[in-house]
């Protein structure tokens, strides 16, 4: 395909969409899908037919929405209502295009903060465009970036604007994206290889697997300008087997962007090559630390070893290798669209962009948001959000994951950035955000995290693996009313221990929950411990033996 | 052969490009503890135990996979470090049963002495008392769980000095395991060829030979200096 013909196929999309009456978007993401999204689907597919409306309605699934807690949505392109709660029956007032009248009382208010506060650059896409149809993308104004790149830039040229971007590793640890880039693209080496990290192991994360089944193209483009700019030939998708929709999705994507050559040899009529190989993962956390990924997907055990050298000197199969995150990647084709300078507008000093965020735990709007970096926490909890259900009290919000902390009410202020959170003792992380009222017991948070590491620690280093199991075991006795005051001290000696000696990120942050709840809520450590009373009313604990027991005898 | 010149616990060493900081450490008789490194196999940095400052380093690096570089200046020794070292070694303590007085290797066991030069003389973990078995189905030797560290020597000598590879790990974090083969018994493993190297690498009396009582077990390592020796120089001497 050369430029010409993806212009041309964009204004013959969009003519073709614009004929319709009604083009009805049915959010067939993990969210809706759990709550019916297929049946209405189908349901409204069938209504077409049964009407003979084929030549005017038109019905197709999409990403995200991102008011999961209110589906199955439904959106209508004609006024861009989105309706709340549809079932099976509303499928006749949609395709009548009656939706206005008959659903009014499930409509969502487009003006609403749900909406208005946030900024869609990598869910762009997600919720407008048909995952399963490459046309929708290209209508879209998908492969313009990658046509930009390979037949305007030079590789260096794509690096210096994802540079002036200011992009930072959605992965977590925020690397510069630009410099990494930089980084593989100046080994003097001829095979090279990208990859993207889609393991997205964080429990009740789910971002990464909402943009590759809302928008799977939008990740192969950044990945294509990827190994244009580094000079790789081939890359490759690491994606954790459970995510079985986002697998078949990225396979048909895949096969659609062979077909049309935006992926394979001659790349735009170019000498540029590109492929992408799936992998699938079995579902262990740490195959999404980047070493034990390569070690994966070469076929070892997924086990980290030690960094340096670092996989942009040498990572896959010994080579250089320019490792990202899926959001990474999805930011990508905005940036060589638009210009690295138009995306350093949005965001702070040092985080630039927007983060995505998944919305769960105790708060009104669970689902999947967008912001721009530098966005309050309060702004995301209550007003995005829609704050704490039943005028429950806010109590935390937990970042990052099993890697993370809480953050406790007095920083509901500060921005939303890397720098800050790692300030108040959390992380960024891949953008797991779960709420929490006054009826989480911050120990047992702090416990549940352990327990998580616990079990996906893969045992080869000695802190990581005996360690996360005898902090699991104080933490248990904390919350059964077992334990005294040497072992908090023990728990801390530990937590020091996995922090400075662990061998990867999986044992170095593991203490970051129990740390900082210790420095936020050390007075519900004290209650379990000397009073054995648990300030949430989570913990069932044994009487204490004081002098209250007499009492009551 | 470019030279180095650094700096360790206050004594000005040199060592070669490429070597690690542990090799140079243990050239000039400061024996930084460790339980994964053995000479002769590639190493893992899977202990923990030679963890060492280095000046202007934010954090603390395994001496066994470091490199030395010029004008470094490293501390092996600090309270800091001791403490941590003490604490993994608690921490083995506590992971499985290792009961000294029942064991062929009492006496020459290299977590035994761990624990006796960083002063433990008692542990502060709860210990967990796993329920592992013995393997004894090999003709001439023994695989008794309860003393594995998982330090994976065995592992390593076996895949890259003898080339069978008949060990590797299942499971994974606590539950890892060493495993011959495709998890048979030792006894009924194809590609073990009864060598003994793994036997003799292992720090503790997780690995022993048959036939030798409580204490009697002392391995002998010198071969495998001999085999590495032979295979870079070409000179068969012991
Ligand atoms: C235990 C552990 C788990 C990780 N899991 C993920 C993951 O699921 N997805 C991911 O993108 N990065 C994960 N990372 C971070 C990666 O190692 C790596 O830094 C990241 O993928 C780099 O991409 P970025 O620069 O685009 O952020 C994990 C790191 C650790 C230590
Ligand atoms: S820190 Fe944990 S997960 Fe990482 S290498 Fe060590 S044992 Fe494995």
């Amino acid at each position: 395909m050369t430029f010409e013909d993806l212009l041309e196929q964009q204004a013959k999309e969009i003519a073709r969409q614009q004929g319709l009456r009604e083009r009805i978007y049915c959010c067939t993401a993990a969210g809706c899908v759990s709550s019916g999204a297929d049946a209405i689907k189908k349901a409204i597919d069938e209504e077409i037919k049964a009407r003979g409306v084929g030549a005017e309605v038109e019905c197709c699934g999409t990403g995200c929405m991102g008011l999961c807690s209110k589906g199955p949505l439904v959106r209508t392109q004609s006024d861009g209502t989105i309706y709340a709660a549809v079932t099976p029956e509303d499928a006749g007032a949609l395709v009548a295009g009656q939706g206005a009248n008959l659903l009014a009382d499930r409509k969502l208010d487009p003006q609403a903060d749900f909406f208005i506060k946030q900024e869609k650059i990598v869910l762009a896409n997600s919720g407008t465009v048909d995952p399963e149809r490459l046309s929708d993308y290209i209508a879209a104004g998908g492969y313009q970036a990658l046509a930009r790149a390979v037949m305007e830039l030079t590789p260096q040229q794509v690096i210096e604007e994802v540079k002036r971007s200011g992009l930072r590793g959605r992965g977590g640890a925020g690397y510069s994206t630009g410099l990494k880039w930089e980084l593989v693209a100046k080994q003097p080496v001829d095979t090279k290889y990208v990859v993207c990290n889609a393991d997205e192991g964080d429990p009740g994360a789910f971002m990464d697997r909402s943009i590759l089944e809302g928008d799977p193209h939008r990740v192969l483009e950044g990945m294509a300008i990827a190994g244009y700019a580094v000079g790789a030939q081939q890359g490759y998708i690491y994606v954790r087997g459970e995510y079985g929709l986002a697998i078949q999705r990225l396979q048909a994507a895949i096969k659609q962007a062979e077909r049309e050559r935006l992926l394979g040899s001659r790349i735009f009529e170019d000498n540029f090559q590109f492929r992408i190989d799936l992998r699938i993962g079995a579902g262990a956390f740490v195959c999404g630390e980047e070493t034990a990924l390569i070690a994966s997907i070469e076929g070892k055990r997924g086990q980290p070893r030690q960094r340096p050298p670092y996989p942009p000197e040498s990572g896959l199969w010994g080579k250089p290798t320019l490792l990202n995150n899926v959001e990474t990647f999805g930011n990508i084709a905005p940036i060589v669209a638009k210009g690295g300078d138009w995306f350093a507008t949005i965001g702070t000093p040092t985080s630039k962009g927007t983060k995505v965020f998944a919305l769960a735990g105790k708060i009104e709007n669970t689902g999947l948001i967008e912001v721009p970096m530098g966005t309050s926490l309060r702004t995301i909890v209550f007003e995005i959000g829609g704050g704490i259900p039943e005028g429950r009290a806010f109590k935390a919000a937990q970042t990052g994951g099993p890697s993370g902390g809480c953050i406790p009410p007095q920083f509901l202020d500060i921005p939303v950035d890397y720098e800050s959170l790692h300030k108040i003792g959390s992380i960024m992380g891949s953008g797991g955000l779960i709420v929490m009222d006054d009826t989480s017991c911050m120990v047992d948070v702090a416990r549940f995290f352990m327990d998580f590491c616990m079990d996906e620690s893969c045992g080869k280093c000695i802190p990581c693996r005996a360690g996360t199991v005898q902090m699991h075991d104080i933490l248990q006795r904390i919350t059964k009313g077992e334990a005294n005051e040497n072992d908090v001290a023990l728990l801390e000696q530990l937590a020091k221990l996995l922090r400075e000696t662990s061998l990867c990120g999986l044992g170095q942050t593991a203490p970051n929950p129990v740390m900082s709840t210790l420095n936020y809520f050390s007075g519900e450590y004290e209650a379990h411990i000397r009073d054995h009373r648990c300030p949430a009313g989570h913990c069932v604990l044994p009487a204490a033996a004081s002098s209250n027991r007499e009492v009551q005898a | 052969m470019s030279v180095r010149t650094l700096e360790i616990d206050g004594k000005a060493v040199t060592g070669v490009a490429g070597q690690s900081i542990f090799s140079v450490a243990w050239d000039n008789g400061i024996h930084i503890p460790r339980l994964c490194h053995v000479g002769g196999v590639s190493d893992v940095g899977a202990c923990r135990l030679c963890m060492v400052e280095v000046e202007g380093q934010r954090k603390l690096v395994a001496a066994c996979m470091t490199p030395v570089e010029e004008g470094m200046v490293i501390r092996t020794n600090t309270e800091q470090l001791l403490a941590h070292r003490r604490l993994i070694v608690e921490l083995l303590f506590a992971e499985r049963n290792h009961i000294c007085a029942v064991c062929v290797v009492n006496g020459a066991c290299e977590l035994q002495d761990l624990a006796a030069s960083l002063g433990i003389d008692h542990v502060r973990l709860r210990y967990r008392f796993p329920t592992l078995s013995v393997d004894t189905s090999h003709e001439r030797f023994g695989l008794d769980h309860n003393r594995c560290v998982l330090c994976s020597r065995c592992i390593r000598v076996c895949d890259e000095v003898e080339g069978a590879h008949t060990w590797d790990f299942s499971g994974r974090g606590v539950n890892s395991l060493l495993i011959s083969d495709l998890g048979e018994a030792w006894g009924e493993s194809e590609s073990c060829t009864s060598c003994g190297k793994c036997v003799q690498v292992c720090p503790t009396g997780a690995l022993f030979a048959k036939g030798k009582m409580v204490s009697e077990m002392r391995k002998d390592r010198r071969f495998l200096k001999y085999i590495v020796t032979a295979r870079e120089k070409h000179e068969w001497v012991r």
